[in-house]
């Protein structure tokens, strides 16, 4: 059973949400502040963060950055407002997704499944290891290594790099790699692919200014190579 | 019309002709009057002097006289005269030739002086003529048909006119430069505070609104400055209540969307649960359930549909334009909506161009959901490239738009095509919403009925293909961007 902590001010949401998402199978921590969600964090090692973003004293900007350096455990922002600032600075900050309120807990559930999903291999037919210059990418056991080091990848990172890399040279467009990375089918948001292979570069590339393996196919999407 | 050179070239020309025209009249009339007298005054003095020398030379004069007494009295006379007697003449110089007939004739029939002014090669000449007249011993006088003509170069006099006409020219040619200096400087006096109004007005059209004139002096000018002082106040004052308020309403609107969104999305999942509670007791609980659940959504719907268009209101609404395949987006709008049923996309994708997905998925959304509402099945959704746009067309089959409703009634708000609709799904702001992002992206949406069929609406975006993209990494943090995601999350 999965556990999940959600990080919500207001007590009729917070209650509501953690009880539907009960049923949905997940076992919830449930906490009303920024500083008591990085409390529970620590003490109850979650597997996925579903985290408002206003929040009194430690805003939800805050405790997503926090939890981003503590580690790779995939974040699902709240949005309460229809405010791109919201949704940029919540994607800059690290979160992996973003739902905007009101949301149903069916698609709440779907959601966090979908990032629960990308921790885990999926079956491919290509050989399980597979070497660009100093990176080494290995599919049976989710990990990548870079000039001999072990990169640590967020869920999302880390699937935005197989689906990549596993053809290289083809273009994907953003829509596709929403649809195969973050299973939105439908009109997704371009912005969480732009953002997620930034933090991928960042994490893999030698010069994020000139990248090698990820690469921006203007006006259409990206590619991985040819390296 | 537009003068070349504008208000100063127009000054400067009036002024200098008014100068010129005055200077002319005067030194004209003058020079016209001063001519007439120095001529008739030289004319006076040359018949006065001829007059006293023939009264002296007429005693010598034999009478009648013969060759030899007219060539001597000529040779008396001086070097350019003629005189003539009875067919008989005696002449030197250019007398004869200068001496017209009629001449001839005045001095013939006239009494005293004959004068005639002519032009010859050597100059203008004043060619005078008269009788002798004899005196008897009894002292009556009588013709002696002698006549007498005398040619008076006028050279001299000819050479001053000449001066004086060459200083009056000279008068006007200086008076040239003056007049221009004048109206230079009266133009500047009056034109500077022109052109400062010009400039103020200028920027105050650019948006500075705290521009101010200094208004000098007492006159027209100066009213006009302080006119233009207080207008500016004015504008400014205006435009920056509205700004405070616009900017109140988008801060309303960010308020209200958290405000209404919390309770709504708490409200969402206690529905839910209780729904899943409720079919498992009752038939009667699981359709009061589902009810409420229905208009929980409802709400939720427009609650967004306000916030949609307060933000659109506000001017907070902004584009985020990206290439896409449009009749891709149509499609996925039409399956999240789950609008499956009764709806026929027609489209040869892919249909490129840069739009807003959101911005165009809420048009779609709209227009074919109000179609299915107030038309009939089939309702066929049409993507078709126009030219530089990219071009939706919804029609609907059902009864068509009513004759006396206008296009400004169909897309106001809260518009419901009649009363009894009133409980109906929409929330009576979708064509509104629709209208108002197609004319965000620089396009349009109109309807009108169709032959045969209902009502068509027809939404049109320009394809901007030769756009430039942003650069798609790092995604641009843009504070003043607004909308919600992509993701219709909890809306279907």
């Amino acid at each position: 059973m999965p556990r999940i902590l959600l990080v919500e001010d207001d007590d009729s949401v917070r209650i509501s949400l953690a009880k539907a998402l009960g049923r949905y199978g997940h076992e919830v921590d449930a906490a009303p502040t920024g500083e008591q969600g990085l409390r529970m964090y620590r003490e109850r090692a979650p597997e996925l963060v579903v985290l408002d973003l206003m929040l009194p004293e430690i805003d939800g900007f805050e405790v997503c950055r926090r939890v981003r350096a503590a580690g790779n455990v995939p974040v699902i922002m709240l949005t309460a407002r229809g405010d791109d600032t919201d949704i940029v600075g919540g994607l800059e900050a690290g979160a992996d997704d973003y739902v905007v309120k009101p949301v149903e807990p069916r698609v709440m559930d779907a959601r966090i499944k979908a990032v629960l999903r990308r921790g885990t291999p999926a079956p491919t037919e290509q050989p399980s290891t597979a070497s660009f210059r100093d990176l080494i990418i290995d599919r049976a056991s989710m990990t990548v290594t870079k000039a001999g080091r072990e990169v640590a990848l967020t869920p999302t990172e880390l699937r935005l790099l197989l689906e990549l890399s596993e053809s290289p040279g083809r273009v994907l467009t953003r829509q596709q790699l929403l649809e195969s990375v973050w299973d939105h089918s439908y009109l997704g948001d371009s912005r969480l692919v732009d953002n997620g292979v930034q933090r991928l570069r960042a994490k893999i590339e030698t010069d994020t200014t000139a990248p090698v393996f990820i690469q921006t196919v203007r006006g259409f999407g990206y590619r991985f190579g040819p390296v | 019309m537009r003068w070349p050179g504008g208000l100063r070239t127009r000054v400067i020309v009036a002024f200098v002709v008014v100068a010129m025209a005055a200077a002319t009249a005067a030194s004209g009339a003058g020079y016209v009057v001063a001519r007439g007298s120095l001529i008739e005054e030289s004319q006076q003095r040359a018949t006065d002097s001829l007059r006293d020398q023939l009264t002296q030379l007429a005693p010598d004069v034999t009478y009648p006289p013969d060759q030899q007494a007219l060539d001597r009295l000529r040779r008396s006379i001086g070097d350019d005269a003629l005189v003539t007697f009875d067919g008989m003449s005696a002449s030197a110089g250019s007398a004869l030739g200068l001496v017209s007939d009629e001449l001839r004739a005045a001095v013939a029939t006239g009494d005293g002086f004959a004068v005639q002014r002519v032009v010859d090669d050597s100059g203008p000449k004043l060619v005078m003529g008269t009788s002798m007249t004899l005196t008897g011993l009894d002292g009556t006088r009588s013709e002696s048909g002698v006549d007498v003509y005398v040619i008076q170069d006028l050279q001299r006099l000819q050479d001053q006119l000449d001066q004086w006409t060459r200083v009056v020219g000279l008068t006007i040619a200086g008076a040239l430069p003056l007049a221009i200096a004048l109206a230079l400087l009266i133009s500047r006096s009056v034109l500077r505070p022109i052109r400062g109004l010009r400039d103020s007005a200028n920027q105050l059209a650019h948006g500075d609104l705290s521009t101010r004139l200094s208004p000098t002096g007492r006159d027209e000018l100066a009213d006009l400055a302080t006119t233009f002082n207080h207008t500016a106040a004015e504008l400014e004052r205006s435009v920056g209540e509205l700004q405070r308020r616009e900017a109140d309403a988008r801060r309303f609107a960010g308020d209200v969307s958290h405000e209404l969104r919390t309770p709504i999305m708490a409200l969402t999942s206690l529905m839910e649960m209780l729904e899943a509670d409720a079919r498992s007791r009752s038939p009667d609980d699981a359709q009061m359930a589902a009810m409420a659940v229905g208009q929980t959504q409802k709400l939720a719907r427009l609650a967004e549909d306000l916030l949609e268009i307060s933000r659109l209101d506000a001017g907070a609404a902004q584009l985020r334009p990206e290439m896409v395949d449009v009749a891709r987006v149509v499609a996925d709008s039409l399956q999240l909506r789950a609008f499956d049923d009764g709806v026929e996309l027609r489209t040869h994708a892919p249909v490129l161009a840069r739009v807003d997905v959101r911005r165009l998925d809420v048009a779609v959304g709209n227009i074919v959901g109000n179609a299915l509402r107030h038309g009939r099945p089939p309702v066929i959704v049409d993507v078709q490239v126009d030219g530089d746009d990219i071009v939706v067309i919804v029609t609907d089959h059902g009864p068509g738009i009513p004759d006396d409703v206008g296009p400004d009634a169909l897309f106001a708000r809260f518009y419901k095509s009649d009363a009894s609709r009133s409980t109906s799904d929409g929330s009576g702001l979708g064509l509104s919403i629709a209208l108002a992002n197609a004319r965000l992206h620089g396009g349009d949406l109109t309807a009108c009925n169709t032959e045969g069929a209902g009502a068509q609406f027809t939404l049109r975006l320009p394809r901007r293909l030769d756009d430039d993209d942003p650069p798609p990494a790092p995604p641009p943090p843009d504070p003043a961007a607004d909308g919600h995601p992509g993701g219709d999350d909890g809306r279907r």
